[in-house]
């Protein structure tokens, strides 16, 4: 079922980190024969980055994503809703400790999870994303950021990332020794006598792993990567026991033109949607992150249950060939469970009322955050004063009555 | 001598899959048990709220003596019903939330006390509070599920039988009104 279970749906996704470790210890190997003479030490070499990016992204890694990505955390009081819907779901999906809860303020609509175990996670949705979604579209969305938690999607990816950086960053200072004199190495071993033939095919190894390395890791990255997307969704149905929620949210979502100032390639896949997509782009990609977001909606909209079986029918559904999203092991331990209407206080039309009303909101959030204070005037007027505003006294514009600060 | 350090091999592992089988079985049982105190949790909380939600509506809402007056008693019963069996707790819980929503359908015909930003807030947090009993209740039946399939399923029934484990009680839900959150559209 779906807490204790994520074991062995892990399993398809811990295959390819191995297979990326192997390919890291490769190049490492290669590039140690073909520069250093010796395979040893340029394994060693590997690991010691490979070990200190490790450590660096297990202790600081939701750190410097969150101040990366300018995130803010706020508390209960500052948005009681927000707040309220991050608990639900934390309820829903029987997380242990109630993830910090960070905004970013950026009209672009999106959301990331991090963290490095379920005790220690935060979420970090956009002001964007606050203003345009209704409660079932955020709800949701924090189903699928508290999936990524649950499901140990933030620690996997992590794991890759450093995998992926430590690949890319051997081949680029080979590439460097390579250029700019490197190769007297090859060269004095070669004329040391013996085994000319075989330094060369060493060297035409290490060359052509250089250059392919990257580009393969990357794509079993982006496999990964899609595929916790995909699972992650099918989570967040099960939690919210809608679907729809989450589909319309990916469709307003996807509707926004907005492009995520903040976001970097690193923190791509840990957004709900890929912060670096362009308009029209083919489906499929096999460079993108996430699966395309039509996709998705279509498989959150064609699902019969909130089951992952449900999830699995309709992804099958959607895609006709090849196998499902989600392992057979999670999907025989639970029964029929059905989808629950819409929740009562969303109304079927999203007016515009609502919408000023949650711009309303999230502004006074954003103002808040940046220390201005709020004086409401007894005409109504709202009026903010800057931080650095002290000791005066303000006019109101519309009445005309004095406040001091 | 080999047959000695088989049979003894054979049974270190037989050991071994008894304590793995015992130790899930414990953390499956805690799981359904932190559920239960998540469910309590969300009700005592639905119990705080009332009152003010109460005292906020009775200045706008004078024609509604009688619906506010349901909902604190209905309130009232089910506090005291708290420590019940689940049986009579979850009818008087059932009953509350029936009143409560019929409370929330006709705060429409007040606008003025849908202005107030006092009341607004607790509509949000009785709202989410609903929610939250209903997710509560779906992690507890789920982590039930997931207990009982352990204790009945073989082989780790025999460890469950052998060491006292029993099945957990569902947690149905016995009104029909309890289904759903109360009834609250903004429809102006």
């Amino acid at each position: 079922m779906m807490w204790h279970q994520i074991r062995s749906n892990r399993n398809r996704s811990i295959v390819l980190v191995i297979v990326m470790g192997v390919v890291l210890l490769l190049i490492g190997y290669f590039l140690g024969l073909s520069f250093l003479n010796s395979g040893e030490v340029g394994l060693i070499i590997a690991l010691i980055i490979w070990t200190i990016l490790n450590l660096i992204a297990y202790f600081q890694g939701d750190s410097i994503i969150l101040s990366m990505s300018r995130a803010r955390k706020i508390s209960r009081d500052d948005h009681p809703r927000l707040y309220n819907v991050v608990e639900e779901m934390k309820i829903a999906s029987g997380l242990e400790r109630m993830p910090d809860i960070y905004i970013i303020d950026d009209p672009a609509m999106n959301a990331f999870a991090t963290g490095r175990d379920p005790k220690k996670a935060s979420v970090a949705v956009t002001s964007g994303l606050l203003q345009k979604l209704n409660r079932d579209e955020l709800q949701g969305v924090i189903g699928h950021e508290l999936a990524h938690i649950n499901n140990r999607d933030v620690l996997l990816m992590a794991m890759c990332s450093v995998l992926l950086g430590t690949i890319v960053i051997l081949s680029w200072y080979a590439s460097r020794f390579m250029l700019f004199g490197g190769m007297s190495g090859s060269r004095r071993s070669s004329s040391s006598g013996g085994g000319g033939g075989a330094q060369l095919i060493i060297f035409i190894v290490a060359i052509v792993l250089m250059i392919l390395a990257p580009i393969f890791a990357q794509f079993i990255y982006f496999a990964i990567s899609r595929k916790r997307e995909y699972l992650a969704d099918a989570s967040s149905a099960l939690y919210t026991r809608y679907p729809e929620g989450l589909a319309s949210a990916l469709e307003k979502i996807g509707a926004s033109t907005y492009q995520l100032k903040s976001a970097s390639k690193a923190t791509a896949p840990m957004y709900i949607i890929n912060p670096f997509r362009e308009k029209g782009m083919a489906a499929n990609d096999l460079t993108s992150t996430h699966p395309p977001i039509s996709e998705r909606i279509r498989i959150l909209r064609s699902m019969a249950g909130a089951a992952y079986s449900d999830y699995d029918a309709a992804y099958k559904q959607v895609h006709r060939i090849g196998g499902g999203a989600i392992p057979a092991s999670e999907i025989t331990a639970v029964g029929a469970i059905p989808i629950r209407a819409a929740s009562s206080v969303v109304k079927e039309k999203d007016t515009a009322e609502d919408q000023i009303q949650r711009t309303r909101e999230t502004s006074n959030l954003m103002w808040q955050l940046n220390n201005y204070r709020t004086i409401d005037c007894e005409c109504g007027t709202r009026l903010r004063i800057p931080p650095n505003l002290r000791n005066v006294n303000i006019r109101c514009p519309h009445c005309g009555k004095q406040h001091s600060v | 001598m080999i047959a000695v350090w088989v049979i003894i091999g054979i049974i270190v592992i037989l050991i071994i899959i008894f304590i793995a089988t015992y130790n899930n079985l414990v953390r499956l049982r805690n799981q359904v048990k932190n559920a239960w105190a998540q469910i309590d949790v969300q009700l005592k909380r639905r119990h705080d709220l009332i009152p003010n939600l109460v005292e906020t509506a009775k200045g706008y809402m004078k024609h509604e003596r009688e619906t506010l007056e349901a909902v604190t008693k209905a309130r009232n019963l089910a506090q005291q019903l708290s420590s019940a069996g689940a049986g009579e707790r979850s009818k008087a819980e059932g009953e509350l939330s029936s009143a409560l929503s019929r409370l929330l359908a006709v705060v429409e015909r007040y606008p003025d006390l849908k202005a107030n930003q006092n009341f607004l807030a607790l509509q949000e947090e009785l709202t989410s509070t609903e929610n939250k009993i209903s997710f509560a209740r779906q992690f507890y039946n789920d982590s039930v599920l997931n207990y009982n399939n352990k204790t009945q399923m073989f082989p780790s029934n025999i460890i469950a039988s052998m060491t006292g484990f029993k099945a957990g009680e569902f947690f149905e839900v016995t009104a029909t009104e309890e289904r759903e959150a109360p009834k609250v559209s903004f429809t102006s």
